[in-house]
């Protein structure tokens, strides 16, 4: 089992790491087209801001590689962003495998000051996908985020806050993402990161 | 619905918590690592670790124990004391913590919280301010509260917060240790005030002192010490009583 996580400018990637580590896996960290093509899945993680780490993933050539890959993928955070067609974030064009564009929480709702960012553990609902296995709907996890991917076709969770329901995570064929950190979501996080990897085997 | 955090902090000197801790089943307690993961397992929402002595040689034993944190538990976790310039920041998430708080530094050095959020982005930057009610009015104190400055603490707020920082953990001296309850009133006027999350920090000694925190004072987040470390309150109780409360928290 080769579990690759990709190598870019963003932050938290060692978080994603050790929870790996934690649930059994060494997971290689790299931005070799070949390690990343032979990998049996392939995470795509981060903390940072759009339009910095899609021009990084521009000047070195991570753009077709991860379009390209048919092994199942999982962005997380602005992973999920990035795989997105537009982000406002920046104004920035990103990967398009989902055909949404990434929004900034309203400054305010129903006549409340909205917190941006989101910090902190709140519920995913609607499950369904085996990403979730095990997971039940109002479980919580860890989200820290001032963009999110509108409620849409392709949303496997959704996720109420300021105001808005939105896709806490999506699927499209072999591209799965989650706005939330499962890597720091506690047991529930580390059972999603676990289905993930055991999705390589079906 | 987001949930209200609950966050013990926990006091570290050359690698080792130093307040009394009463904890049963720990083989350690002293180890901040073993410590993090009990408070981790009774479901802490977060954690803070503070070096206390933040001494150069003491140093390296912090950013050892961060890797240690990083490595053994999966919540996300909050460390400050003896962070100067972006290189200790630096230092610190890359050995895995999630977010650094800046105190006295940051007033000495405003500019650097603008460095932070532009470098590694506001969610990074948890401002704490230390203030106290004086005769005119809440003013912002440093050097563990022994030197006041003459900012207020709902204009350094406002401040930190345009400048980038992601959250405000506030500290009422004239509350924290007294376990008489927290700041209310002066907590919902910052976080009315305010477009990112406020942590309320010192004075609980009760459950309810942290469900007036959420209800009276619109904290999104509450932090205490002693009360945990001496097993006062325990979280799984405390969680349970704030959910009855109808407080929306992570059980």
């Amino acid at each position: 089992m080769k579990v690759a996580i990709v190598k870019y400018n963003a932050g938290n990637i060692c978080s994603v790491i050790n929870a790996l580590r934690r649930i059994g896996v060494q997971p290689l960290l790299t931005d070799s087209p070949e390690a990343l093509q032979e990998a049996d899945c392939v995470i795509f993680p981060g903390q940072g801001e759009a339009s910095n780490t899609m021009a990084h993933l521009r000047e070195n050539g991570l753009v077709q590689l991860i379009l390209g890959l048919h092994c199942p993928v999982l962005g997380i955070c602005i992973g999920q962003q990035l795989l997105c067609a537009h982000s406002e974030e920046g104004n920035t064009p990103c990967l398009g495998v989902f055909e949404h564009t990434v929004r900034r929480f309203p400054a305010s709702s129903a006549g409340q000051r909205v917190k941006i960012p989101q910090i902190g553990w709140n519920t995913i609902e609607a499950l369904q996908s085996p990403l979730f296995s095990g997971i039940a709907n109002g479980d919580f996890v860890y989200f820290v985020h001032s963009y999110y991917v509108p409620d849409c076709a392709e949303a496997i969770a959704r996720t109420s806050y300021g105001g808005v329901t939105y896709a806490s995570a999506l699927r499209r064929g072999n591209f799965y993402a989650t706005q939330f950190h499962p890597e720091k979501s506690g047991d529930v996080g580390l059972r999603i990161l676990h289905n993930f990897i055991h999705l390589c085997h079906d | 619905m987001l949930a209200k955090r609950i966050i013990p902090c926990l006091d570290v000197k050359d690698g080792r918590t130093v307040k009394g801790i009463n904890f049963v089943n720990l083989r350690d307690a002293g180890d901040p690592v073993e410590l993090g993961k009990a408070y981790s397992e009774q479901g802490a929402d977060e954690l803070v670790f503070l070096d206390i002595a933040a001494t150069h040689e003491g140093r390296k034993t912090f950013t050892d124990m961060v890797s240690r944190v990083a490595a053994a538990i999966s919540i996300p976790f909050t460390v400050g004391g003896g962070i100067h310039e972006l290189a200790d920041v630096a230092c610190l998430l890359e050995a895995g913590a999630d977010k650094v708080s800046l105190n006295s530094a940051a007033i000495r050095n405003p500019q650097l919280v603008n460095e932070i959020a532009s470098h590694f982005g506001s969610q990074v930057c948890v401002a704490a301010i230390d203030a106290r009610h004086d005769a005119d009015g809440w003013y912002c104190y440093v050097n563990g509260g022994r030197i006041r400055v003459e900012r207020t603490l709902f204009d350094w707020a406002r401040e930190v917060a345009d400048r980038g920082a992601g959250e405000i953990l506030f500290t009422s001296m004239d509350h924290d240790g007294v376990k008489q309850g927290f700041p209310n009133e002066a907590l919902a006027r910052l976080s009315d005030a305010l477009s990112i999350p406020v942590i309320a920090s010192g004075g609980a000694g009760t459950k309810k002192h942290f469900a007036d925190a959420f209800r009276q004072g619109h904290a999104d987040a509450a932090l205490a010490a002693s009360v945990f470390h001496f097993g006062e309150i325990k979280i799984p109780e405390l969680k349970q009583y704030l959910r009855e409360e109808g407080i929306c928290v992570r059980l």
